[in-house]
């Protein structure tokens, strides 16, 4: 059987979030940054968090850098998924991102897993391209923890 | 008319190639990576399965039957290899894993037994990877200098700057002889000339070249060539360095063990003659005795019909591809092998080979292997068709409708 990938992957929402992606600037005084590379395709991304102590919670969060739509696209809804968040929701949303493109997670059947992820869930077809969804994701871990570069290989 | 037998012709090599005929999402294939690798004909895995099946055993070894039978295969091949690149004599070539342990052995053996702090070696900017990463590694041990050759916007190596680089420090020029992601052809035996007449020596990648055109290193007059067998419908795992004999008898050797001596005692060992020095180990045998298949496939299609068949799908396909509103080919050298290297603007190349794989075409997404060819180009990435006589003009025509649908999904 086959499956029809374009309207898998390339859903509208991401054409959108690739066209006119949010929170792509720079934060000035930014509390945490990093960079995420993929060596493999050129893809870079930058990931900025300012994140308000006492509490823990991240108040701004912004991206800039080349990828490719799935990348961009997955960057820019994360940003929109953890602003407000606390460190710790962060966490949780970043290890349930972890389990969605492995397949392992199901957005349409678990009400604790945000809606829209759900334009990823069918990433785990493409095992060639898993890695531009979630290269943002270990960037801003990557930010949090200290990690001034993440790779993905 | 002449149309009509190049179909036809195309048609009955391409039943030679069970790959081809194989459905991506339900849809035939396109296979445009030969870049990357090309297929491999029937006739390479049936030799390879008959070693399998009837005699398999180790070289160079036994006096049985079965060993015999194996090492004479497997030294057949050497000398269709010494035949097909015009080498001199069958102990010039030197079996290895393929192009990029070629260079390292010559970067190992010859480089750090022969170069010393100061001494340049040049290369150039539209190098693989593999040529550029070994000489650094040198450089970085022996206090070698690496200077790079620049290439234009046409993707030519800018010959002026060659000459200007090419000075009486330059020990080495390892040079690609057909660029991998720009299908540019450099003029080799030119710069060999150059090279020779400072006294630099010349290690030619031939990776991209031996599966299209005729390659012939007493024309040349390289000291060294390069290539791997499955860019040449071979095997994958086996690979050729050549070598001029009076260079490979001065190298120490690059690997110890079995197979490169002739003696050993716990005080001195003495090493084997040419080609064994450099053979340590059990080699590839089914790889080499397929590889020696693919190369009489190869003389069997003839390199007239290739390059032909070759030259005429790029034309066919540098013009077919201007028909996707925006595209921009990268790579327009004079001289130019079937290598289709392109950009869209506001389309990531990862998305291309994601959606055009919808349609069950294959192409190269990425770097290709070649960073600063795309730093040159400002981009991070490009997406490449590489093609092969086994191709056809109603692929290329498939690859533009499926950039068009492409366009449709990023307008």
């Amino acid at each position: 059987m086959t499956h029809d990938s374009r309207s898998e992957l390339y859903q509208q929402v991401i054409i959108e979030h690739n066209k006119s992606p949010k929170n792509f600037r720079k934060i000035p005084g930014a509390t945490h940054e990093a960079e995420g590379y993929n060596p493999l395709c050129g893809d870079h991304l930058h990931i900025y968090l300012h994140v308000q102590e006492p509490g823990g919670v991240i108040d701004d969060i912004s991206f800039e850098g080349d990828g490719c739509a799935i990348s961009k696209a997955s960057a820019s809804l994360m940003t929109t998924s953890l602003k407000g968040k606390t460190l710790k929701g962060a966490d949780v949303l970043f290890e349930q991102f972890n389990h969605l493109i492995k397949g392992e997670l199901h957005p349409d059947k678990d009400p604790n897993v945000p809606g829209k992820f759900s334009v990823f869930s069918g990433i785990w077809h493409f095992p060639a391209r898993v890695k531009c969804a979630s290269l943002c994701w270990h960037t801003m871990k990557g930010a949090l923890d200290k990690v001034k570069t993440v790779t993905t290989e | 008319m002449s149309g009509v037998v190049m179909d036809l012709d195309v048609k009955k090599i391409r039943q030679d190639f069970p790959n081809l005929h194989v459905s991506v999402h339900g849809k035939p294939l396109v296979y445009f990576d030969n870049a990357a690798t090309t297929f491999k004909p029937r006739v390479v895995w049936e030799a390879m399965d008959g070693y399998y099946q009837k005699y398999a055993s180790n070289v160079h070894r036994g006096i049985h039957e079965l060993s015999e039978k194996a090492t004479a295969a497997y030294e057949a091949t050497r000398g269709k290899v010494q035949k097909f690149l015009n080498a001199r004599d069958s102990k010039e070539i030197i079996f290895t894993r393929g192009t990029t342990e070629s260079i390292n052995l010559v970067a190992y053996s010859y480089g750090r037994h022969f170069l010393k702090d100061g001494d340049e070696i040049l290369i150039s900017e539209m190098e693989h990877h593999s040529n550029i990463v070994p000489w650094q590694m040198l450089c970085e041990e022996k206090g070698c200098i690496l200077k790079v050759i620049p290439f234009n916007d046409q993707g030519e190596l800018i010959y002026e700057e060659f000459e200007r680089l090419l000075t009486a420090k330059t020990k080495l020029l390892s040079i690609v002889y057909i660029s991998n992601s720009l299908g540019t052809i450099n003029p080799v035996k030119k710069m060999i000339k150059a090279a020779h007449a400072r006294g630099a020596l010349v290690l030619v990648d031939a990776a991209q070249a031996v599966g299209h055109r005729r390659v012939d290193v007493q024309d040349l007059d390289c000291d060294f060539l390069a290539f791997s067998g499955h860019k040449l419908f071979g095997p994958t795992g086996v690979g050729v360095l050549y070598g001029k004999a009076e260079l490979l008898n001065k190298m120490p050797p690059f690997h110890g063990g079995g197979d490169m001596i002739s003696s050993v005692t716990f005080e001195k060992t003495t090493y084997a003659a040419l080609p064994y020095k450099f053979e340590a180990g059990t080699p590839a045998v089914a790889e080499v005795i397929g590889l020696g298949a693919a190369i009489d496939y190869v003389l069997s299609v003839g390199f007239e019909r290739i390059e032909a068949c070759e030259q005429s799908l790029l034309e066919y396909g540098t013009r077919a591809l201007q028909k996707v509103p925006g595209l921009k080919l990268i790579g327009a050298a004079r001289e130019k092998a079937a290598v289709l290297s392109f950009i869209l603007p506001g389309v990531h190349p990862h998305d291309i080979g994601t959606l055009v794989n919808d349609e069950g075409i294959a192409i190269r997404t990425g770097h290709h292997c070649t960073q600063p060819v795309m730093k040159h180009f400002g981009v991070p990435a490009t997406s490449r068709a590489s093609l092969s006589f086994y191709n056809t003009t109603a692929e290329i025509d498939r690859l533009v409708e499926a950039l068009l649908k492409v366009r449709e999904v990023f307008p």
